[in-house]
């Protein structure tokens, strides 16, 4: 296998299409040089947006408000729904409000620190400068974020910093900023400058002359597939957490819009980098469909911990005991004692992997052993109940729900100190860092084919700090791509609208009607999710928090057996008349299970821990991710081969840090 | 018009009406409660809402209410029902919070006109109609005696009080909803001033009900009285 | 600590908007009481499909009570017999041993029904899309702290702004009025500055938008308020009363 991957090292020559200059003038200095179309042939020129969640909508609100000719594509029944709602925490940006030291410079430094170095700094620079604009864009749209008395915005601090950066709307800040850019999103609809279309799934992209110029989509609601054509396609369709199959991410995030451009010849960049949260409820049983996610803000006020001694561990474990049974020197405030410096607060990875390291040594607080307390008394004590519920009772309240348990519920008194219920948490797949190449106009290795937001790679590294997705995703969508995209369409204002009756067009939707016919035709005897679970499970076990190159190679075997199961047995009732929603399910399985293995082979090559990624053998002796950057500084980009059953090959973009001193990530001082 | 086009303005006529037609129930009673002191007082109420002109506007007036009240209470709800859809639920359960009457205004609305239909037969039909035909109007005590002196009169009233009760409790605080004079603070307050406006009011009218039964109890033949 | 259930799932199956549809009945075993809901219709369709049936088709997505997508009519209530939480997040150990649980689509005219407990919700998409905005293009914001907001004023448009969009309100209606969703938009912009400037426009084009396309008229029952997953107050309805006959009354 290994083999197969360096053999396959004929180097296309990756150009980022980085612009000249020092790191804080290279945005400016590109707007001040890049083409612009004109406001005549804007109204000429048609663009694709697949996705409606902040990257999406932002991207179709503003290319719409500048005057092309929009068509907008939703998974869901509506572009609210879209999984960037369920973002609970907030958004980062460097306003400097809290007047604490927080600069552009500074949220730049600690997201390239907290992807751990594998970032493209150019890009990064980028994000920390326009995210200021994202929050006047907000506020100016009615986003009611938390304030303070005085009428001026509040903040709060978050995972992997020491300013308070964090803008907030209560706990349900991605709801509002998505909601927001929905609602920009409808002005253009209502004006006719975007057409939304609702419950349709792109199922590939249709390349003209090596360019995107367009895509083949089912209507969910008729089964039909539709063809529609553009000048340019920019996909926003999220991440692929869903590979694992338990994950935060809602049930209908798919990657198969991504692996249709990936089989069309987009690179696919960094796919090992998954970040793991540390915050989740805890699995339980094997009907579960999905991870909760609880917000990271939690640990702003609350302590995680395992007991000190390990038979009150096992007692925990065997539901002899319950944790507010156990006094305050009994326990050990893992976090704390490790890193000092940042405490609970440590980035998610690092958090993460402390858990599981836990976890591992057997102190695990629940019956299946996969949990850590996270725990409010101290709080509750020192702040009150009121005040601890103002600021988390809505995350109390669903926590309480799921679990039976409530975590502001007094439930002991030892020695005249308060315990009330510890909350029980485990890390779960929740983001996924890789995605598309994209240089930094984020145009894919496709001519006019563009990926915005968590679909893309480029701007969280190895690992994204908390609070930094949203940005991301507004980012690309109202400040980034409505600016580069120009660039691209300056050259096509003399190429007239397609028609989708173009050869090109009836090729791709015959193979795309071909494949679905496959998958009804298999008549085998394995429902969709059985096998999807059986790929999670592969992916959680061999390919999760800690891997070896043992168990990457497993897993890749793993999945080929898989796949074949897939082709073979896989069961799918009714006809592809009207909605079918095993057959809809069953297309996207066949993309994860591509993605699960790119993310295998991504995993094998990179011989370092870094960020999300974690090879157990290169750790420090104290259990700390080991870099390598002498070998493995790079961005990895895969290349498919023309067959999934084919192992995909290696491009490198190598990175280069002129701004930022590369160094080991220290959270502990 | 936005008060016919508008589901909005078309609530803000039922309020106003609804309203209007509290405030008219309310003198009502007041007038009433005169007959059990004085008959003597009592006539002379009678007198002054006889025939004269702005009697007569009074009545027109309050007709209208009532007429313009009940025509968009049919209005809405057909708009309603056809809103609602052809399939109806199979299990459907009130959730706490929701009083019984606010679902049941249309059914409590017919009660009520049903009990309006005998009033007036019983009243205006014989005091004020007559005197405007130019024929003989009978007096406030001689229609008293023949309404009261029936024994299934004050039955008939009372459940039509009580059918008003509900009606009021809900259209009370609901009018106020409706003409947007309402916040999370005065929604209880309103709430709680409609339910004991409308205990007053109908209580006054039962008083005095029952004190015109007991006065004038068995007097005459029941069927002929009708 | 595991405690298992059976239940009877009462479900509500329709071939497509025109076909005619029917109850079935549906006996789960050992459902676990930790179990969600959907979680016990994806057990559901999971036999079913090994039975070699069609899946019962229901809308959801996120799980985890935000993203507005779930619906169901269950046991006579909209989202369950849970308040204050959505289809996802009802879990089983709410439903007694052996119960028969009835579930059905949002039923109101103005949300037709797509396939089995699968309702088309756009009308929600066009009422937001008559006005339920701020008119301003990308960039042209000024500095976020330029607009001092009182606490008071952004916590109250954020409580509106919680609104998820279920529709809930409109299927425990008797009306099928959409009034509490309307006014909880409209509410959210009218307490900002940011909204008062077309707050009149707004009012009245999205109300007209909801009276077109056949919803209800409000008759102040509040079931869906009592019936709302997030909460959403009866006094934003009269808010948008008092902003819509302001508005009529000022043109």
């Amino acid at each position: 296998m290994e083999e197969n991957i360096k053999n396959n090292v004929a180097q296309p020559v990756i150009d980022s299409k980085i612009p000249e200059g020092p790191v804080a003038e290279k945005w400016t200095n590109y707007k001040a040089h890049q083409k612009l179309v004109n406001p005549a042939n804007k109204r000429r020129l048609d663009i694709i947006v697949v996705g409606t969640g902040l990257a999406g909508a932002s991207a179709a609100a503003t290319l719409g408000e500048m005057g092309f000719k929009v068509m907008n594509f939703c998974i869901q029944d509506s572009p609210r729904r879209a999984h960037s709602i369920a973002a609970q925490g907030g958004i980062n940006a460097a306003k400097n409000y809290q007047n604490d030291g927080d600069s552009v410079y500074r949220l730049f430094y600690d997201t390239v620190k907290g992807g751990d170095y594998r970032a493209r700094e150019a890009n990064v620079y980028r994000l920390a400068e326009v995210s200021n604009n994202i929050i006047d864009q907000c506020v100016a749209q009615g986003v009611p974020f938390a304030r303070e008395y005085g009428g001026l915005l509040a903040n709060r601090s978050f995972g992997g910093a020491q300013v308070s950066r964090t803008f907030y709307a209560k706990g349900q800040t991605g709801q509002q900023l998505l909601l927001g850019a929905y609602s920009s999103l409808n002005r253009q609809i209502e004006m006719g400058n975007v057409t939304s279309y609702n419950r349709y799934e792109m199922h590939d992209v249709v390349i003209i002359d090596g360019r995107a110029r367009g895509i083949i989509a089912k209507n969910l609601v008729t089964g039909q597939l539709e063809r529609f054509a553009a000048h340019a396609v920019v996909i926003a369709t999220g991440g692929y957490g869903n590979t694992y199959f338990l994950s935060t991410n809602a049930m209908a995030c798919n990657v198969s819009a991504a692996m249709a451009c990936y089989r069309k010849g987009a690179y696919f960049a960094n796919p090992a980098y998954v970040q793991i949260h540390p915050t989740c409820i805890p699995r339980h049983g094997d009907k579960q469909s999905k991870l909760t996610l609880m917000s990271e803000s939690l640990r702003n006020d609350g302590r995680i911990w395992v007991p000190k001694n390990i038979e009150d561990a096992k007692r925990l474990q065997a539901g002899e005991i319950k944790g507010s049974d156990i006094p305050e020197e009994e326990r050990d405030y893992y976090l704390e004692r490790r890193y000092p410096a940042f405490g609970n607060l440590v980035p998610r990875d690092v958090a993460s992997r402390a858990a599981k390291e836990r976890c591992d040594k057997g102190y695990g607080v629940n019956n299946t052993g996969q949990a850590v307390f996270l725990d409010f008394s101290e709080a509750i004590n020192r702040l009150g109940i009121d005040v601890v519920r103002q600021r988390y009772g809505n995350l109390f309240d669903m926590y309480e729900e799921i679990t039976d348990v409530n975590p502001g519920e007094l439930a002991n008194e030892i020695n005249g100190v308060n315990y009330y219920n510890p909350m029980m948490i485990y890390p779960a797949i929740h983001y996924t860092m890789g995605g598309i190449w994209v240089d930094y106009e984020l145009q894919t290795s496709i001519k006019g084919l563009f990926a915005i937001g968590e679909c893309n790679f480029s701007d969280h590294g190895a690992n994204r700090l908390g609070a930094s997705a949203l940005m991301q995703g507004l980012a690309d969508g109202y400040f980034v791509l409505p600016y580069t995209i120009q660039n691209y369409l300056s050259d096509q204002i003399t190429v007239p609208r397609f028609s989708t009756d173009l050869p090109e067009f009836e090729e791709t939707e015959e193979r795309v009607q071909a494949e679905l016919d496959a998958l009804m035709n298999i008549k085998g005897n394995r429902s969709v999710d059985s096998i999807h679970k059986e790929l999670g499970n592969i992916m959680w076990d061999y390919v999760g928090m800690g891997r070896t190159k043992e168990s990457l190679e497993i897993a890749l075997q793993k999945i080929k057996d898989l796949r074949k199961e897939f082709e073979t047995n896989l069961f799918i009732p009714g006809t592809q008349d009207g909605m079918n929603i095993e057959l809809d399910k069953a297309f996207r399985l066949r993309d994860f299970i591509t993605m699960g293995e790119l993310i295998a082979y991504d995993a094998l090559n990179r011989e370092e821990s870094c960020g999300g990624h974690f090879r157990e053998e290169h750790q420090t002796e104290e259990g700390e991710a080991k870099r390598d950057d002498e070998n493995f500084f790079y961005v990895a980009c895969w290349k498919y081969n023309g067959d999934d059953e084919k192992a995909p090959s290696l491009i490198k973009e190598p990175l280069h840090y002129e701004a930022i001193k590369v160094q080991t990530r220290n959270y502990k001082n | 018009m936005w008060l016919f086009k508008s589901s909005v303005g078309r609530k803000v006529v039922m309020s106003v009406t609804g309203l209007f037609l509290i405030l008219f129930l309310t003198f009502h009673a007041l007038m009433n409660a005169v007959a059990i002191f004085s008959v003597e007082a009592y006539e002379a109420v009678c007198e002054f809402l006889g025939a004269n002109w702005y009697a007569l506007l009074g009545t027109a007036v309050l007709a209208a209410g009532f007429v313009i009240h009940i025509i968009y209470a049919f209005w809405l709800t057909l708009q309603n029902r056809s809103a609602r859809g052809d399939d109806r639920y199979a299990v459907t359960a009130r959730p706490k919070n929701v009083e019984w009457a606010s679902q049941n205004m249309l059914v409590l609305g017919i009660i009520v006109a049903c009990f309006l239909v005998l009033h007036l037969y019983q009243f205006w039909a014989k005091m004020q109609l007559p005197e405007i035909m130019g024929d003989y109007a009978a007096s406030g005590e001689e229609a008293l005696e023949l309404a009261f002196g029936c024994w299934w009169t004050l039955p008939v009233y009372l459940i039509g009080f009580l059918a008003v009760w509900f009606h009021i409790t809900h259209g009370f605080w609901s009018a106020f909803q409706s003409i947007g004079v309402n916040n999370d603070k005065w929604i209880e307050r309103w709430k709680c001033i409609g339910c004991w406006w409308a205990t007053i009011v109908m209580l006054l009218f039962a008083v005095c009900a029952i004190a015109l039964t007991l006065k004038y109890a068995g007097g005459y033949d029941c069927i002929g009285a009708c | 600590m595991e405690n298992s259930i059976s239940v009877k799932l009462k479900i509500w199956r329709q071939a497509g908007p025109k076909e005619k549809g029917e109850f079935v009945t549906y006996e789960l075993q050992d459902i676990p009481t930790d179990t969600s809901f959907l979680e016990t219709l994806d057990i559901l369709n999971e036999q079913l499909v090994e039975r070699g049936e069609e899946p019962v088709a229901f809308d959801h997505d996120c799980r985890e009570g935000i993203c507005g997508m779930c619906s169901l009519y269950i046991n006579g209530h909209p989202h369950g017999p849970a308040t204050g939480a959505t289809t996802c997040q009802l879990y089983m150990r709410r439903f007694k041993d052996g119960e028969t649980i009835t579930v059905e689509p949002w039923r109101s005219a103005a949300f037709p029904v797509i396939k089995d407990l699968m309702v088309d919700r756009n009308a929600f998409d066009k009422i937001q899309q008559a006005g339920g905005y701020v008119s301003f293009n990308t960039g042209g914001a000024q500095d976020a702290n330029a607009i001092p907001i009182s606490k008071v004023a952004a916590d109250e448009a954020m409580d509106s702004a919680s609104c998820i969009g279920c529709g809930a309100c409109v299927a425990a209606c008797k009306n099928g009025s959409a009034m509490l969703f309307v006014s909880a938009k409209v509410s959210q912009f009218a307490l900002l500055p940011q909204g008062k400037a077309e707050a009149k426009k707004r009012v009245k084009a999205m109300l007209q938008k909801m009276d077109e396309l056949g919803f209800g008229n409000c008759t102040n029952t509040g079931a869906c308020a009592a019936e709302c997953p997030k909460n959403i107050k009866l006094s934003n309805i009269a808010r948008l009363n008092r902003e819509y006959i302001s508005a009529k009354c000022s043109d």
